[in-house]
């Protein structure tokens, strides 16, 4: 009897362990069948002229993504710039004034909130409180729309890190006679650069794919521009208009897009894990 | 004061500037939350003059005819994000007991970064690969084994019928769930983590075998973190929008329950339409969509934090 019990036991454990090693194997079946065909797909695709032509007319036989990709540069850095120091900072009040004050706690919620929000959302937004008023869509709308969404990425590993530095540390400091706002900038912000960087990293990796808040913000343009204040094409957004259509060609810049997209995100995703070797959430 | 010398003075002004600069930016971030909700309320208010509350039960949506409803969109993204998580929940369970108990130590950094690799994915690249490459496989041979099989089965049988077409609420909702399982899975893996060793170490001196510890130890122990993952992961789903829009069909008529059917949710209505919105009914008509989507996302994930926090201050407080 009880012998029978311990194989009953017995029995439901290793199937219970066979379920799981079914999950995790089930997980990485999509992870290798995406990359698998994105890359396949993708390589075939490409060419110089990628990065040397427009995003042609539908129909014509040559043409490339060069304004898409440099247009999503110019978005991923102007928005990068924008939202690394304000987030830097609001990150250095949470960990270092706010611990404990009633703002400290709220504003930590309501980031972690934001950090989960849908990134439409923030495009509607951007749209209703400017784009609506110029009368126009612009690549400042999604300079605007992105750097929102770098903002929580970086207060949270920002606030994360600091958090590491052991109080011991600021108390010599202080006990040298520096004031808080030198023991931050020289020793805590300092000691935690490292960490601060796989931030911005993971903010970059983050907005280098997003598309929905881009829509109505930076909408997209067929041609060569620098012009901060005229729509600017986007590789997603590009993407997303060559990938819906029914031509063969865009489809095929639309592969080689997703694959540099792919490409450039996973390693942002890797190096971001080698710069700061610690688990980050 | 007068004696103070001049570098005791700037020290004091820098701590002064330094700190009021830092808390205006977390003002800032504070703020941007309110801003969002009445900026979007502010869109919305035509809207809402014009439909009242009736607009979350209305399931006709007709641009010509200025008539908006959001119940077709609201049914679209629940049924996705349901579907999503059915398929996610077990899964991300699957993986984060492996992660914890089962792989070996080495194994287990490589995995766990490959399943948040699926993460960093970015959404665009999930929807055409899902619509150019996975719908037509879904639609040769899942679904009519699906519809051959489920779909005989009564009551759940009416949930698999119809055309199989690749593309619907069914495959946005497998999607979905593999675009969901890295956030539940690394919640699950991180409070599966902090369950006590001592606890599960007592079991398995009591004879019990892993997955009894799991069951019986960890899952208790953690059960309000867990629930707090999949809050999240539902707060991702509900929100998610390239994927979806791909793979949804866009269709906004409600044509029954079959999972196959095509339909719409209120991220893809929004991405699909906002930009050609012409009258203003019509643009007021999304941005209350979006509205809704916020506000439910947003309890959603309030409640996701909450659980999660409570989770982390009984740790705190019992070891």
């Amino acid at each position: 009897m009880s012998s029978n019990l311990a194989r009953v036991r017995k029995i439901k454990n290793q199937l219970a362990l066979t379920v799981s090693l079914t999950a995790m194997m089930f997980g990485l079946f999509w992870l290798i069948w995406i990359l698998a065909t994105t890359i396949q797909l993708g390589v075939g695709g490409f060419s110089l002229t990628l990065f040397t032509e427009m995003t042609p007319p539908p129909g014509s036989d040559t043409g490339g993504l060069a304004n898409a990709i440099v247009g999503s540069l110019l978005l991923i850095v102007l928005a990068t710039l924008v939202g690394t120091p304000m987030g830097v900072l609001a990150g250095i009040y949470l960990a270092e004034y706010g611990r404990h004050t009633w703002l400290g706690k709220t504003t930590r919620f309501v980031n972690d909130l934001l950090l989960s929000a849908p990134s439409i959302i923030v495009g509607l937004f951007i749209y209703e409180i400017y784009v609506a008023k110029v009368g126009h869509f612009s690549a400042f709308a999604g300079v605007a729309a992105l750097a929102l969404i770098v903002i929580p990425v970086v207060i949270r590993t920002t606030e994360n890190m600091l958090q590491l530095i052991p109080d011991t540390l600021r108390e010599a400091a202080y006990a040298l006679g520096a004031p808080k706002w030198l023991v931050i900038g020289k020793i805590t912000l300092r000691a935690s650069i490292a960490g601060v960087m796989t931030g911005v990293l993971l903010a970059v990796a983050r907005i280098s794919g997003e598309t929905a808040p881009l829509l109505f913000t930076a909408l997209s343009n067929q041609f060569w521009t620098l012009d901060l204040n005229a729509p600017i094409a986007s590789l997603p957004v590009t993407i997303f208009k060559f990938a819906m259509s029914p031509f063969k060609d865009w489809q095929q810049l639309a592969w080689a897009g997703v694959f540099l997209i792919t490409l450039g995100v996973l390693s942002l995703n890797i190096l971001a894990r080698i710069l700061f070797r610690r688990r980050d959430q | 004061m007068s004696q103070e010398s001049p570098s005791a003075l700037r020290h004091r002004v820098g701590d002064l500037v330094f700190f009021n600069l830092t808390r205006f930016f977390a003002v800032v971030t504070l703020l941007l939350l309110a801003g969002i909700i009445v900026s979007l309320i502010h869109g919305a208010l035509p809207a809402i003059d014009k439909f009242g509350l009736s607009f979350l039960w209305t399931a006709e949506w007709n641009p010509p005819m200025d008539r908006f409803g959001a119940l077709i969109p609201i049914y679209g993204t629940l049924a996705t994000s349901l579907v999503a998580l059915v398929i996610a929940v077990p899964v991300s369970f699957g993986i984060a007991l492996f992660l914890t108990e089962l792989a070996p130590p080495w194994l287990r950094r490589p995995l766990g970064i490959a399943i948040e690799l699926l993460a960093g994915i970015p959404s665009i690249v999930y929807g055409m690969w899902g619509l150019l490459v996975f719908a037509p496989i879904f639609a040769e041979y899942v679904q009519p084994a699906l519809a051959s099989t489920v779909g005989k089965v009564p009551l759940l049988g009416a949930l698999f019928q119809g055309a199989p077409m690749g593309i619907g609420i069914l495959s946005a909702g497998i999607i979905l769930a593999v675009m969901t399982i890295p956030f539940i899975a690394s919640v699950m893996r991180d409070v599966f983590e902090i369950t006590p060793p001592m606890l599960k170490e007592s079991a398995y001196a009591l004879g019990s075998t892993t997955w009894e510890v799991v069951w019986n130890v960890v899952l208790p122990y953690t059960k309000i973190g867990v629930v707090g993952g999949i809050m999240l992961g539902l707060g991702r789903a509900l929100g998610e929008t390239m994927a979806v829009t791909f793979l949804i069909g866009n269709m906004n008529f409600f044509n029954g329950i079959s999972l196959f059917l095509p339909g719409n949710s209120i991220a893809s209505a929004l991405a699909n339409e906002f930009a050609e919105a012409e009258s203003e009914i019509y643009t007021a008509s999304l941005i209350e969509l979006g509205l809704i989507l916020f506000v439910i996302t947003l309890i959603v994930l309030t409640l996701s934090k909450i659980l999660l926090n409570r989770l982390s201050a009984q740790e705190g407080t019992s070891s």
